[in-house]
């Protein structure tokens, strides 16, 4: 363990929890510009977050310890993974403990807890919105497996860090087929994992199309900012962790000093910025996807990680 | 792309805001932030078509930080239209109970107000501030989305 990847750790924990609602402002500014609206301007959700967590908290009649503990869980998995991910540097002491695996199950960690709180508010949205939740998690969690497993192969190892400095070594790989097919892949998955277009809405009031909204309907105050934190935390690290396994290049070892984190601070940041934009300004141009047509975009995506897994195996080396 | 040229060519749609009112009573907390339930008790649908003109790219009411939310426990304030008819006063009572402190609640027309149009049905029970306590009101039948975020800026502060 380096004080640099200690440093770099702390760094990119502290720059995810400040820097995520802005994120999560930007890119609904970005659509409301599109729009040919003003916006409410990037800095609007911290405000909500602000108002929230000064707001009376309300315990639904009949909801149990599960409800409660939700958003805890939620908050806490989302922060282990940003300090996990090879966001601003790739020598973050817990790299080594935590790999792929690990990082795929506490996002999944994150997502059973809320969708158990939905069940557990006994409302007939939050048993749906639950349900929808577990079908894409179900389809979105594979696929994030199998095209990480594609990026895995040729460096031998699975964890994200190693992966991250490896093409920072090697940027040939970037282009090989293997790693394009499964950049589209994360791309699909990121966008249903973080409840994005054309998965699910998340600006909608219909109760009836809702899925990551519906299963906090009944979620006030404090322990709702906290959720609404623990989303943009997620969208923010997935966006950070898409980036550097595809664009690495700015992201801080364990021999960086101060200027090699800063560096790599200010490189993830832009990376995040441009994906985030890129993200807003597409969906402007998509629909929902009516629900029983979700499972054929993810298939769809679980293909692109499968063929970029056959890809990664049949174009290596034999020796 | 067909969407592209007419997202460059309509550029911005919102107009100018006007000047900023000056802020009313309600909570300091909601300042900048207020995230909105609409309840129709029994409203025409009038006050309903001003609401969404208010949400809409022309008066774009986001931008004073005002938001419309899916659930009484997300808001921060209550939209109600129309008079309360019998059917809808429990229905209100309950919303404005699940609605976290502080809220406010903000009566938007004349019905809401004082029954307007339909004072002395059969089925209407009264104005909102008979069946909860109203903060603030929009007068009007119906009111013009320039006369409602006037109220709501009023709130919000910005």
């Amino acid at each position: 363990m380096s004080a640099a990847g200690a440093a770099g750790m702390v760094l990119q924990v502290a720059a995810t929890a400040a820097g995520a609602p802005l994120v999560v402002g930007g890119m609904r500014q970005v659509r409301a510009r599109l729009e040919g609206r003003a916006g409410a301007g990037w800095a609007q959700p911290w405000r909500d977050l602000r108002k929230q967590l000064g707001k009376q908290r309300i315990d639904p009649a009949g909801t149990t310890v599960v409800f409660a503990a939700a958003p805890f869980l939620l908050a806490g998995t989302s922060l282990l993974i940003a300090a996990i991910v090879p966001a601003v540097t790739t020598a973050s002491p817990l790299d080594p403990v935590g790999d792929l695996f690990a990082v795929v199950g506490l996002l999944l960690v994150g997502t059973v807890a809320l969708t158990l709180a939905g069940i557990d508010t006994g409302t007939a949205f939050g048993g749906m919105g639950a349900s929808r939740e577990v079908t894409i998690a179900a389809l979105v969690e594979p696929t994030v497996l199998v095209a990480g497993f594609a990026l895995s192969v040729p460096v031998h190892s699975s964890n994200l860090g190693e992966i991250v400095a490896a093409t920072v070594g090697d940027p040939g790989r970037v282009a090989s087929p293997a790693a394009m097919l499964a950049f589209a892949a994360l791309a699909v998955v990121v966008v249903a994992e973080t409840g994005r277009l054309p998965v699910d809405n998340p600006a909608t009031h219909l109760e009836l199309t809702m899925v990551h909204e519906a299963m906090i309907l009944e979620y006030t105050g404090p322990r709702l900012a906290l959720i609404e934190w623990a989303a943009a935390v997620r969208l923010t690290v997935l966006l950070a962790l898409l980036a550097n396994l595809f664009v690495p290049w700015g992201v801080a070892d364990a021999g960086s000093g101060t200027v090699g984190l800063l560096v790599g601070l200010l490189a993830v940041a832009g990376k995040v910025l441009v994906f985030a934009v890129v993200l807003a300004g597409v969906e402007v141009f998509l629909a929902k996807l009516r629900l029983f047509r979700v499972p054929e975009l993810l298939a769809g995506s679980f293909l692109l990680g499968l063929l970029a897994v056959t890809t990664s195996y049949f174009l290596a080396a034999p020796g | 792309m067909g969407l592209f040229a007419a997202i460059r060519r309509v550029g911005r749609i919102a107009e100018p805001a006007p000047p900023r009112p000056e802020s009313s009573a309600a909570p300091t907390l909601v300042r900048g932030s207020l995230q909105l339930r609409h309840v129709d008790a029994g409203s025409c649908n009038g006050c309903e078509i001003e609401l969404g003109g208010c949400f809409s790219p022309v008066y774009d009411a986001e931008r004073y930080g005002a938001r419309l939310v899916a659930s009484p426990r997300h808001a921060d304030g209550l939209l109600v239209t129309g008079v309360v008819t019998r059917n809808m006063a429990q229905a209100l009572r309950d919303t404005v109970e699940a609605t976290p402190q502080p809220r406010v609640v903000i009566a938007v027309g004349d019905c809401a107000r004082n029954c307007g149009e339909f004072a002395g049905g059969y089925g209407v029970l009264g104005p909102v501030s008979d069946v909860v306590a109203v903060d603030a009101e929009v007068p009007g039948c119906q009111p013009t989305p320039t006369e409602i975020i006037h109220v709501l800026r009023q709130v919000t502060g910005r």
